[in-house]
């Protein structure tokens, strides 16, 4: 099972619109969508709920308020601000270390796990699609990362889809790593700027840090074609293969709009360079890049899943 | 005034809403706390003061002689940053949060504390424009938590006087809140998609949590359906729109460029002023 995942240093420069329209080529695959802050993935595969799965991850203290004697001991050993006398007056501050727990002398401190969100199995018109929410200024969005992927692959193998797309989270932190340990390919999709230059540097790092191998698509490519050419001869000089160049196109905003893939789009533009994008893809991972008729026949009789 | 400018997903517009602004005031101080890609300086060619000073977070050290592998320490970490193998703890740093609770937990006090630098700050002035005062946070790549980096950042920014801008990071989970946490005012970009739309909520109820007085900037307005349905929502949660900023391809060029347009100068004068009539009302 090879698993891909689109990634882009920063937000905003095209990875849900690329990895949908990856998951429009692509013939048999499980979707996954890791940017659990801000998941999009849903709104234009056009997602129905099958499964809604609570996550649990992280403490958070309860305080039995008969057994506490307001001594003071977990205000002075909390490094976070966040307790004062057995009453959490900062919640967003807790870090949920049990500090204050281990070391209640009245032992009126609990740590109890805490609710840090869902993740859901969707059914979707590209097939199966695990996606995420994270609760509300949580922490452990890495962790919900991981366990996304876990589901993937755990839907991957038992119906024996040989793919794996993953919409990544954006940056370079504990979700982007977290989406991208152990993967089979990472995709950088970035943009001719100054500032995507910038990231797509430290995103190199960052793959090369794990030792993950790094493709790239520059989106939005006619935009500055100068920047272009430059990101090109950088990627080169870097051993990084440039896998696709997509034009600048205002299809991509109307197909958002109407929660489509750009490939869906009746006059879609850039059809043909998201095409070669997923070849590229497909013979680097050593997929077959065409649906064959009897695959498609396959996958909707259902058969041999 | 500390205004942040935050927004649910990456690639709204936060970084230009941020510049525009910085540009259109005389004297400011930018914070950069999008420590993952802090990208402000490209744009402003800062000259640095001096070397950057390297941000650190406390991390235990255990001393191994002392260590008789008795466990307590990992008993009481709930990050699972220590482990015992053999007679000894082994530390995953990068798990660790600096509680400091498996040195209050070992009793044979073989556990000390250290510093373990995760990024650095650099500050300086614009070249460009001598109004702006850039602080940028850059995290060391392969660090998982910004959130000390961005914690740090601000009570240096916020010594500083005068109005304080914020470019915080995308997202709605820890790192975002410790940026847009304690500003008079946060300033929420969103542009005109479902995306958007659906960003824009949970970034909001980020604000509603905090309690933050808040504002809608709608980037990339084409003065369509899109528009129509930001308008309807602002209006739902009674948010006020403080501006939009037009879709403009030659913008967007210039931008990619590295260079601050000039293009909307007067938009951002405009929500300047609605900042300080905000700032009236409020005091």
């Amino acid at each position: 099972m090879k698993e891909l995942v689109i990634v882009s240093g920063k937000g905003g420069t095209g990875k849900t619109s690329i990895s949908a329209a990856l998951a429009c080529l692509a013939p048999q695959k499980v979707l996954a969508d890791c940017d659990v802050d801000a998941a999009n993935f849903h709104l234009v595969s056009g997602a129905t709920i099958r499964e809604t799965h609570t996550f649990t991850a992280g403490f958070e203290p309860h305080i039995d308020e008969a057994a506490c004697s307001h001594c003071g001991k977990c205000t002075s050993l909390c490094r976070f601000g966040a307790i004062n006398s057995g009453i959490i007056t900062a919640p967003l501050n807790c870090e949920g270390c049990g500090v204050c727990a281990f070391n209640c002398p009245e032992h009126a401190i609990a740590m109890k796990e805490k609710q840090a969100g869902h993740w859901f199995i969707s059914h979707t018109r590209f097939g199966s699609l695990i996606h995420a929410e994270l609760g509300l200024s949580v922490e452990n969005s890495g962790k919900l990362v991981s366990k996304v992927r876990q589901e993937a692959k755990k839907m991957a193998a038992t119906e024996h889809l040989p793919l794996i797309i993953t919409d990544g989270p954006p940056g370079i932190g504990c979700p982007a790593i977290a989406a991208l340990s152990g993967a089979t390919l990472a995709l950088a999709v970035v943009e001719p700027s100054v500032s995507g230059m910038h990231d797509l540097g430290r995103l190199a790092d960052l793959a090369d840090h794990f030792r993950l191998p790094l493709a790239i698509c520059i989106n939005k490519s006619t935009l500055h074609q100068e920047n272009t050419n430059q990101m090109i001869t950088w990627c080169l000089s870097k051993g990084l293969p440039v896998f696709g160049q997509i034009p600048y196109s205002d299809t991509f905003r109307t197909a958002a709009q109407s929660g489509q893939t750009v490939l869906e789009m009746p006059h879609s533009d850039v059809k043909k360079e998201l095409t070669i994008l997923w070849q590229n893809i497909a013979s680097h991972l050593r997929l077959p890049s065409q649906t064959s008729t009897l695959d498609l026949l396959l996958q909707k009789l259902n058969i041999f899943r | 005034m500390l205004i942040s400018i935050a927004s649910g997903k990456g690639g709204t517009g936060k970084t230009t809403l941020a510049l525009l602004l910085a540009a259109a005031h005389s004297q400011v101080t930018l914070l950069d706390c999008d420590v993952e890609e802090p990208n402000c300086h490209l744009f402003l060619q800062p000259q640095w003061q001096a070397a950057g000073q390297d941000i650190t977070v406390m991390v235990p050290h255990i001393d191994s002689d002392r260590c008789t592998g008795c466990g307590a320490c990992s008993a009481v970490c709930l990050f699972s940053a220590i482990a015992i193998s053999g007679n000894s703890a082994i530390l995953f740093d990068e798990l660790c949060h600096s509680c400091g609770g498996c040195l209050l937990a070992c009793q044979q006090a073989a556990i000390s504390e250290e510093q373990k630098t995760i990024g650095t700050l650099t500050a300086g002035t614009a070249a460009a424009h001598p109004g702006i005062y850039l602080l940028k946070g850059t995290l060391k790549v392969g660090t998982p938590s910004a959130v000390p980096l961005i914690k740090q950042m601000k009570q240096t920014g916020l010594q500083l006087a005068g109005d304080i801008l914020i470019d915080c990071p995308p997202g709605t989970s820890c790192s975002m809140v410790t940026a847009v946490k304690d500003s008079d005012f946060c300033i929420l970009v969103t542009e005109p998609t479902p995306f958007g739309r659906h960003d824009l909520e949970l970034a909001l109820n980020i604000t509603r949590l905090l309690r933050l007085p808040t504002g809608v900037v709608l980037n990339k307005s084409d003065g369509a359906a899109g528009d129509e349905s930001i308008e309807t929502f602002c209006a739902s949660r009674q948010v006020p729109i403080l501006a939009k900023i037009p879709h403009s391809l030659a913008f967007a060029r210039q931008y990619a460029a590295g260079c601050i347009p000039g293009e909307f100068q007067s938009i951002a004068a405009s929500i300047w002023q609605q900042l300080k009539a905000e700032r009236s009302a409020g005091t």
